[in-house]
């Protein structure tokens, strides 16, 4: 959608291209072998973005054929007038945010400690990493369901035992309960992330350190913290990518509610395409996801070139 | 070694007491899938108990539990082998004759990635529809395929620079012609780079639930789209939902267990290695 061309200067090009002995290879032509992907990946990117761009400006309800014709901009008008978008803009950023924060935090104790030597955390490792792998329906239900339903879930017995009160969730804390879901799935990214990144720490650096007297914590924030910086930065980016798109957790959990209170930019898009069939409004409101994904994309392209200059 | 002290040490009980609240859902979903009905939503929890295996049989008698499995395999399997075979001439090319366009094509097709799915739901869904695709496995596969794709070219892109230039160079001096260079020299030195690659998109399109949910019914309907059947309050079915759910998860576990090392960089495009 976007690269940015001055991110990458010629120079780097030049010598990747030197770096490769083959590159005036005879009788080799890259067009055939990158015309498929590239076909592929333009039409997937062009037809739909076109055709939502052009619904937005169009009146077009599914439910309501009789009715069309170009709309100039009241579709964008009637959702930025709308609360229903405001409040859905809110319950993003404040999803997003959240469990970014508690990811980076909660990944960071978890890569440090796997990074330790202790019997079996090979092991450890592999099932710290466990939620990644589970669908996200499956997480969103058995959280709902076998954990945090407040008769029979396991978190509810746990009140119980405590004297302490127990918590409707779903009800009360619709949007932080799927945060936790959310960030319980993507805590294994930031620690298989910051792990690697961890492991390639130079020994040789935090020996010398420690030679200066450096122990602990001011070990961990002069050397090991600064070390993670770029991956710390780098998982905050691409967890936001997916982050926007939240969807089958919110469908299965709360569907948005209770009233509005945990829907999301995705899940009312969802709302107005699937349930109201209003095609116009919905690609409006696409739009406006785009627009908001793009900005975090641009830095995080950024970013990824830079790192390809650097290789 | 021996002496307890040793072993019991501070990393260990807090490496593996993070590890045990990290899997807590998942050992108590395993636990519920063996549990009759009545002990999965019994208070207080049922610890001790005959384990059955009554749940799996009423889920695969049921619920025609096997045709979504297939329909998972299917998607998931054939968006990753299509995705191969388009990904890996254009990596193949990317790596060794990059042009002054490469770098920028490389950026642009990650930046496919980043649109929300939710802002082209209506246009998929519209050209499904017109396309006789809804609810059908092919319209999913060729998403997932579509979704993956930018992925598995950096992917395989990344693993091709690693081999070293010299043994390129020798083949050529050799006479071996480009195409052979690339299925019987390149191919088998990349074979890991390129299992990865599958097992990362195989994992990636078996998980995928915005799409499998929005455009199939129950034909095509994928795994992720059949558990979330399961939110309707009809009832407490907690015991079937385990069993259904850990066979959905079971052989991706696995296969994510074998890539884990890789995934790192799947999933960063080669950012952090």
């Amino acid at each position: 959608m976007m690269a940015s061309n001055e991110a990458i200067p010629a120079d780097v090009v030049q010598s990747e291209a030197d770096s490769t002995p083959d590159k005036d290879a005879p009788g080799v032509k890259t067009a055939p072998l990158l015309a498929p992907s590239v076909v592929l990946l333009l039409a997937w990117m062009i037809v739909p973005l076109g055709m939502t761009l052009w619904f937005s400006f169009q009146r077009y309800n599914l439910l309501s054929p009789n009715i069309s014709g170009f709309a100039g901009f009241n579709n964008y008008a009637f959702l930025l007038a709308n609360g229903a978008l405001w409040n859905a803009i809110f319950n993003t950023i404040l999803l997003v945010g959240g469990v970014l924060i508690a990811t980076l935090v909660l990944g960071l104790v978890c890569a440090v400690l796997l990074n330790q030597e202790f019997a079996g955390n090979s092991v450890a490792r592999l099932f710290c990493i466990l939620p990644f792998f589970v669908m996200p329906t499956v997480s969103a239900l058995v959280w709902k369901n076998l954990l945090m339903h407040p008769v029979n879930g396991l978190f509810a017995w746990i009140s119980k035992s405590l004297n302490l009160p127990v918590v409707d969730w779903f009800t009360d804390l619709p949007l932080f309960s799927i945060g936790i879901i959310v960030a319980w799935q993507w805590i294994p990214f930031a620690t298989l992330v910051l792990l690697t990144s961890l492991q390639s720490l130079d020994r040789e650096q935090v020996e010398a350190a420690r030679m200066d007297g450096a122990r602990g914590w001011s070990l961990f924030t002069n050397i090991t913290l600064p070390h993670l910086c770029r991956s710390l930065t780098i998982v905050a980016m691409i967890e936001t990518i997916f982050l926007l798109s939240i969807f089958a957790e919110i469908l299965v959990t709360t569907a948005g509610g209770p009233g509005n209170s945990s829907t999301t930019l995705p899940y009312l898009i969802y709302k107005i395409a699937m349930l109201d069939w209003n095609v116009g409004i919905a690609s409006a409101g696409g739009v406006v996801a785009i627009i908001l994904a793009n900005i975090v994309a641009l830095f995080l392209i950024r970013t990824i070139a830079h790192t390809l200059e650097r290789q | 070694m021996t002496s307890a002290k040793r072993i019991v040490s501070w990393p260990f009980v807090l490496g593996w007491g993070v590890t045990f609240l990290m899997a807590l859902p998942v050992l108590w979903m395993t636990l519920a899938a063996f549990k009759t009905e009545a002990q999965a939503i019994a208070t207080p929890p049922v610890l001790l108990f005959e384990p059955t295996l009554e749940n799996f049989a009423a889920v695969l008698r049921r619920a025609n539990y096997p045709s979504y499995f297939l329909n998972s395999v299917i998607i998931a399997g054939g968006s990753t082998l299509l995705g191969i075979v388009v990904g890996l001439p254009a990596a193949y090319a990317f790596a060794f004759f990059p042009g002054k366009r490469t770098k920028d094509i490389l950026v642009w097709m990650l930046s496919t990635k980043m649109m929300p799915a939710v802002g082209v739901l209506v246009p998929i869904y519209l050209l499904s529809r017109t396309l006789g695709l809804l609810d059908s496995a092919i319209a999913l596969l060729i998403i997932n395929m579509l979704i993956n794709l930018p992925i598995i070219v950096w992917m395989l892109f990344t693993y091709f620079r690693e081999i070293p230039g010299e043994i390129i160079e020798a083949a050529r001096m050799d006479g071996a012609k480009p195409r052979h260079q690339f299925f019987f020299l390149l191919i088998p030195l990349a074979a890991p780079g390129i299992a990865s690659t599958a097992l990362l998109s195989f994992i990636l399109a078996w998980n995928e639930a915005f799409w499998s949910i929005n455009l199939t019914s129950w034909r095509a309907a994928p795994l992720t789209a059949f558990i979330a059947s399961f939110s309707s309050p009809e009832g407490l079915f907690w015991a079937k939902l385990s069993a259904a759910s850990l066979m959905a998860i079971g052989p991706i576990v696995v296969f994510g267990w074998l890539t884990q090392r890789h995934l790192v960089r799947g999933l960063t495009f080669g950012a952090v290695k």
